[in-house]
């Protein structure tokens, strides 16, 4: 199951999606909104997706980790738009025989969805600054164009 | 041919736009769209390193040929989760 939504993360409806006789073991990852990351206060984040794209790229995963290992059900639920601190940007569950295929399916997921996935994060710092994240780019500016 | 190029994110706000449509010559291919799309909005200079093409909700490399029926996007890397 593969969700693209601006509303909460009902993680417990998720987790519930995979539960089956079938398995053994149930994970669930959440992914949350952080304070301080080295030291800088963020006060909210901002999410954004390219909607079609990251629907295929989710699904692509999910079949992909259906091959790689022994699951019995995933569901992937990533949320975009502005998110308070504490608040659940994205959740992944998987259910499976055994708990050590449910452990590193779950692990390759959130992994490979955040080296993939077309979706893009803002951060708005406590201190007024705003700024995209790209893993691997230096920030040289922030979007105003002003030097950090 | 027309090309619709979507741009996302930090491309997004560079170029100022959620899309441009581009005139290319037939035949052309993500490499040259890039060149292209650079020499318009010089503001794309500074993630030409980093730039990712999509094509048809696929990742695509600078020699996919384009075809005016494609859906085109053009984002820098990835941050989601």
């Amino acid at each position: 199951m593969i969700e693209l939504t601006t509303e909460p993360i009902d993680y417990n409806q998720l987790t519930e999606s995979v539960r089956d006789h079938a398995a053994g073991a149930v994970t669930l990852f959440l992914g949350t909104v952080r304070e301080f990351t080295r030291g800088v206060q963020t006060s909210w984040l901002e999410y954004e997706a390219y909607p079609d794209m990251a629907r295929a790229s989710m699904a692509e995963l999910e079949a992909e980790a259906c091959q790689k290992f022994t699951v019995t059900k995933i569901a992937i639920s990533h949320r975009t738009g502005m998110m308070a601190l504490g608040e659940i940007s994205v959740a992944i569950a998987v259910s499976s025989p055994h708990r050590d295929q449910a452990f590193e399916a779950g692990r390759w997921l959130i992994d490979t969805l955040k080296e993939r996935v077309p979706i893009w994060k803002k951060e708005h710092f406590a201190d007024g600054r705003e700024e995209w994240q790209h893993p691997g780019m230096t920030p040289q500016t922030n979007t105003t164009g002003a030097k950090l | 041919m027309n090309l619709n190029v979507l741009f996302f994110a930090a491309a997004r706000d560079a170029v100022g736009a959620d899309a441009v449509t581009v005139d290319v010559p037939e035949g052309s291919s993500i490499g040259e769209l890039q060149q292209l799309m650079i020499q318009r909005t010089p503001q794309l200079e500074r993630w030409s390193q980093a730039l990712l093409w999509a094509v048809n909700n696929r990742y695509a490399g600078c020699d996919q040929v384009l075809h005016a029926s494609d859906v085109i996007a053009c984002f820098p890397p990835v941050s989601g989760g």
